[in-house]
């Protein structure tokens, strides 16, 4: 079987200074893969060239053997929950409609069907009973798991989502992990870029560590040894020993 | 009651009357889209920039529409280049671009002696409108408003979240400068009702009123398109029976339209909002 994502030696740069660099990486479909690694190290810049969001100096991505632009209609990305605008007149329903919208095209309109799509997939993270609220309403978590619905109705065979625990609690934060799971378990591929190390093994199926280049990638428990870990972290770690810590 | 005889009696003011609501419902529809964007600056960018075009147009005797549209479309695409390109933020950029198209459009009027009357342009003269101002009104109107109302789903999607739409394939450099021609063309619709300097009142007050009213962006667009049309009714009321400037007082309206919904709008308005934390105060002690 074909692979969800492989990339072929991927740099990026912004205005000359390399943000990542040389990556190589396989995701096989069904797997949920964190993208872990220390501030500044590339992670949302991997995302965003996946995702041709940013152009890509060198190297080659391939999204199930094919290009992103054979691929748009089979990928959800759900942004950071910092790049939103609360204040936006929008309810939660019309929020997740908009997951509908790439495979109505262009020209036409959301109908019942679509309507109860939305729905549905807001009764899968629980949040039904505020399908009527404005968005900027919500708590962090609830806000997190709307999103969630909204790439479920895009009925994608790909998520990507970029720090989807940050300031959220811990329900919706379970919540999320669950559905992840089950979409995992249905043959579909996750990749999520995560801060947090103390969860990560108990979260994903691959890791990949990134320091402006894979130091690391595979099973957790081959990814979080110590002296691995420390490849990434040293510059933090150097930093807490000049700093006094021990 | 003398506003009423009048509609009845001159055909002019009936005009001006049509003309100005068309604009009102217009700069409403297409203003939620340029405060939600957070672009009201370039709102008032575009608006200045079409002064050059408008000089062009005259002096080669064809209809200002076409050389408005023109500049206006080339000093967005210049603000975009520039921001782009260089370290420049987008409101510097604006600042910029717009001052130095207007400027030229300053001295495009003078050098070339037009028969256009720099003040009108300026300020609007919405009871000068002729038959075929009448016209061009409407039709960009219902330009506008088609374009809305086909492509509402795109133009929500690349206002609330563009990294999404980028993602699933919409070209959304290509609807951002659709925007901006929209924008242009609604402020060469309000060159006469309201004039260059206050249209962008016109794109915003109305829109900002709306959203302080709604949580949904199609009620908004209705709400603020029927506040921009009372607007342009109470002002142009002010304007003929008290002979004042009819782009200052629409745009006076929709000020106290606003401030109206600022104090007592049910879910954002500062007087409930006051009362409410005096309650919640008082019940705690």
């Amino acid at each position: 079987m074909v692979s969800a994502l492989v990339l072929n030696d991927v740099h990026v740069s912004y205005h000359g200074k390399s943000a990542i660099s040389g990556i190589n990486l396989t995701v096989e479909s069904g797997n949920v893969l964190g993208i872990i690694g220390p501030n500044g190290a590339g992670k949302s810049t991997l995302l965003k060239a996946l995702l041709k969001l940013v152009s890509i100096d060198k190297g080659s991505i391939e999204i199930f053997g094919k290009t992103l632009e054979e691929n748009r209609k089979r990928i959800a990305y759900v942004p950071q929950r910092s790049e939103f605008d609360w204040d936006f007149p929008i309810h939660v329903l019309d929020t997740v409609l908009m997951g509908t919208y790439p495979k109505i095209g262009i020209f036409k309109r959301p109908k019942k069907k679509e309507r109860d799509l939305a729905y549905e997939c807001l009764e899968k993270v629980g949040m039904e009973h505020f399908y009527n609220r404005q968005i900027g309403e919500l708590s962090g978590g609830q806000q997190q798991r709307v999103f969630l619905a909204r790439a479920l109705a895009q009925n994608a065979a790909l998520f990507f989502l970029d720090e989807p625990f940050v300031g959220i609690d811990i329900a919706s934060e379970e919540t999320i992990v669950d559905l992840l799971k089950d979409l995992r378990n249905q043959g579909k591929t996750v990749v999520v870029v995560h801060h947090d190390l103390s969860k990560a093994t108990e979260y994903f199926d691959e890791l990949l560590l990134l320091n402006k280049h894979v130091i690391h990638a595979g099973k957790p428990s081959e990814v979080m040894r110590p002296e691995i870990m420390l490849k990434a972290y040293e510059r933090e770690l150097s930093f807490l020993r000049e700093a006094g810590v021990n | 009651m003398a506003f009423i005889e009048g509609l009845i009696q001159y055909d002019f003011l009936q005009k001006a009357l049509l003309t100005s609501i068309i604009v009102g419902i217009v700069c409403g529809v297409i203003g939620c889209f340029i405060i939600l964007r957070g672009m009201a600056l370039m709102g008032d960018a575009i608006s200045h920039a079409v002064l050059p075009g408008v000089a062009i147009s005259y002096a080669l005797g064809i209809n200002f529409f076409f050389g408005a549209v023109f500049t206006g479309v080339v000093t967005a695409i210049g603000i975009g280049f520039v921001s782009q390109n260089s370290r420049i933020k987008q409101d510097t950029s604006i600042g910029i671009m717009f001052t130095a198209a207007f400027a030229l459009g300053v001295i495009l009027i003078t050098v070339l002696e037009s028969s256009t009357d720099l003040y009108h342009i300026l300020f609007g003269n919405v009871l000068a409108v002729r038959p075929s101002d009448v016209w061009i009104t409407l039709i960009i109107g219902l330009i506008v408003l088609i374009s809305v109302y086909v492509f509402y789903k795109e133009l929500l999607v690349t206002s609330f979240d563009p990294t999404m739409a980028e993602v699933y394939g919409l070209p959304v450099r290509l609807i951002h400068y659709f925007l901006m021609t929209l924008l242009t063309m609604v402020t060469v619709a309000s060159l006469q009702t309201v004039g260059i300097v206050l249209v962008v009142a016109m794109l915003i007050t109305p829109a900002a009123t709306a959203y302080l009213l709604t949580d949904r962006l199609s009620v908004m667009i209705f709400l603020s398109a029927a506040i921009g049309a009372s607007a342009s009714v109470i002002g142009l009321y002010f304007s003929f029976t008290y002979n004042l400037a009819s782009g200052a007082t629409i745009v006076l309206s929709a000020t106290a339209l606003f401030f109206v919904a600022f104090l007592f709008s049910p879910k954002q308005g500062i007087l409930w909002k006051k009362l409410n934390d005096k309650k919640n105060r008082l019940a705690l002690q």
